[in-house]
């Protein structure tokens, strides 16, 4: 059974304690900046409309954060397992050091997208962007994928300055030949192969199926695949200047 | 022993928005408080603050200067300086309200005045530099009286507690601006007190910041060069001192002033076209101790228009957007959702890339 909850003008503790005190999953209205909801949550799904707060769904632990319309910074915030959809746009530094679960994101990302995620064993963190990312994307990536789709429309680069920056584990994917792009000496980008590509087709079948896209379309275009290089590791955190 | 503000370090970040109407539509101050208070836990009580552009028209000519004074002693020495040093046009209390939330306040008045052509001209000075010396004279010079505002037809209202009850304190809902600028202070590394809120002001130049300056000693250091005192306790001041001198003094565009206070990084510049490589190395070479380093987001309040700006690494967040001829801009969308819940071609600026909105001309 969903349960509705109104937002309105409610503080972000007092919202985060009828969440937590509510059971079953949530269809949340009214939301506007209430920071770290779904924060450590586990096995339901709250379906956000309007504008969640900062650290949505931080240390989320299973179960499903759907927003409607853009979230805010930090979403996914050390999070260790789930889903957070997002069908708008999405802030800086989304899935900061997480460890593990999805987000998907139909729109665009900002800074730092994937800074410092990683990946143990069974737990590999995936985000997929549809749009475009800001700079440093991946930034110090130590595992887990991260795949930028570029179905942006506005015409700037599908990722912007230094991205992987300090990248010593996990792959990113980027929907582009990547011909303009400058990447730091310790990795390496080359053409994906259909079997780099079969690595992240569930969760592309996934995301197109959430967001009612054609896979095949997407597909159609050259993918670049990034991996750090383990012949020349990672030294200097950012340029010298 | 109870410790006082200013001698802990608390560490946060803080929250700014703005909105202009470009054309130049009078707006009360309660949309922009209505900004802050989704966006309340980024400030933490010990300073909020608004400015508010097109607020004087009847005494368009004249600087207003608002003050501060610790008591009645301050007053009568600042006023006594004042009338030896301008023509007095009027004085008064600025208005406020007694609410719970705001104490300890200061004596708040404002001074509408204009400096003496004789004096502008036996000293061969313009009139915004005569007034940029009165507030450098009184801020360093007067104890216990601080200006926190100096330009025409604009105001800045500021206090120690949480800005939306600053704006409330300070009857914002009586005035009209065309664009208004708002903060919320979580103070890191300074004490919290009245002259320290934001915005920071002189002239017609107002800054509001989320941040902290890495490089602030260099900055200020350089500043105070050129005549420029920093006194207020708080590096944000140094910022609306380096607008003032590369704006008005260095005649520098708001396009260039963006580019000498967040400039690219050399291997950006290297990438450039050969035209914009030039410039941009000569505003790095020319200006290189006024670049300002470490996480910042700021809104730069001026006659007629606001800028926005984020440091080049962009460590802090900034969103914009718009809706009919008026522009937001806000540490978080949902700032701006609460300002106007249609809000529409929201955009997150990216690190040094200046996002600059003027009231159509004739129109402030």
């Amino acid at each position: 059974m969903m349960r509705t909850i109104d937002a309105t003008g409610m503080e972000f503790t007092e919202l985060n304690g009828l969440l937590r005190r509510t059971e079953g999953d949530i269809e949340l209205q009214g939301c506007l900046g209430q920071r770290f909801i779904g924060a450590g949550m586990g096995n339901r799904k709250i379906r956000i409309h309007g504008i969640p707060g900062n650290a949505l769904g931080a240390y989320l632990n299973g179960g499903e954060l759907e927003v409607f319309g853009n979230a805010q910074d930090a979403v996914g915030d050390t999070m260790n397992a789930g889903t957070i959809l997002v069908h708008g746009s999405i802030g800086d530094t989304a899935g900061y050091a997480m460890r593990g679960g999805k987000i998907y994101v139909r729109g665009n990302a900002g800074y730092r997208t994937g800074i410092h995620m990683k990946a143990y064993k069974e737990h590999l963190p995936v985000i997929i962007i549809g749009g475009r990312a800001g700079s440093f994307l991946g930034e110090y990536q130590a595992g887990g994928i991260l795949v930028v789709l570029g179905l942006h429309t506005d015409g700037r680069p599908i990722v912007s300055n230094y991205p992987c920056t300090g990248m010593h584990g996990g792959k990113l994917f980027l929907r582009s030949d990547c011909r303009d792009l400058r990447f730091p000496k310790q990795v390496t980008a080359r053409p994906a192969s259909p079997e780099d590509l079969e690595e992240i087709g569930d969760y592309l079948e996934e995301y197109c199926a959430l967001f009612g896209l054609d896979r095949s379309h997407i597909l159609s275009s050259p993918f670049t695949v990034v991996t750090p290089d383990s012949a020349n590791p990672y030294r200097q955190m950012y340029v010298a200047n | 022993m109870r410790v006082l503000e200013g001698q802990f370090r608390n560490p946060s970040g803080c929250a700014i928005s703005a909105v202009i109407s470009r054309n130049g539509e009078r707006m009360s101050g309660e949309q922009i408080i209505e900004s802050m208070k989704p966006m309340h836990e980024r400030s933490n009580g010990l300073g909020g603050g608004f400015a508010g552009y097109g607020i004087y028209p009847e005494y368009r000519e004249l600087f207003a200067l608002h003050l501060f004074f610790s008591g009645k002693e301050a007053k009568k020495d600042c006023e006594d300086y004042l009338k030896g040093a301008l023509e007095l046009v009027k004085a008064e209390v600025i208005p406020t309200r007694t609410i719970p939330a705001i104490t300890d306040e200061p004596l708040i008045w404002r001074y509408f005045v204009t400096p003496l052509r004789s004096v502008l001209a036996s000293m061969q000075v313009d009139e915004n530099e005569y007034i940029a010396r009165v507030v450098m004279h009184i801020n360093t010079a007067i104890t216990g009286a601080y200006v926190f505002s100096s330009g025409k037809n604009m105001g800045v209202f500021k206090a120690v507690g949480f800005p939306e009850d600053v704006g409330e304190f300070y009857r914002l809902e009586d005035y009209g601006a065309y664009s208004w600028t708002a903060h919320g202070r979580y103070p890191t590394n300074t004490p919290g007190w009245w002259g320290g809120a934001h915005p920071f002001a002189l002239l017609d130049w107002t800054v509001v910041h989320n941040g902290e300056i890495s490089s602030y000693d260099a900055n200020r250091r350089c500043i105070e060069m050129y005549g420029y005192k920093c006194t207020l306790q708080t590096d944000t001041e140094v910022i609306t001192y380096i607008a003032d001198y590369l704006l008005r003094k260095q005649g520098l565009t708001l396009e260039e002033t963006a580019s000498v206070i967040a400039a690219p990084f050399w291997e950006t510049i290297e990438r450039m076209p050969e035209a914009e490589k030039r410039e941009l190395t000569y505003l790095r070479t020319v200006f290189p101790s006024l670049l300002v380093t470490g996480p910042f987001s700021i809104v730069l309040g001026f006659h007629g228009g606001l800028m926005a700006l984020n440091d080049r690494l962009k460590l802090r967040s900034m969103v914009t957007a718009e809706k009919g001829d008026r522009v937001f801009i806000a540490s978080e969308e949902a700032a701006i959702r609460a300002m106007e819940p249609a809000a529409e071609n929201f955009y997150a600026p990216a690190g040094g890339e200046p996002v600059i909105v003027r009231v159509r001309e004739g129109c402030c």
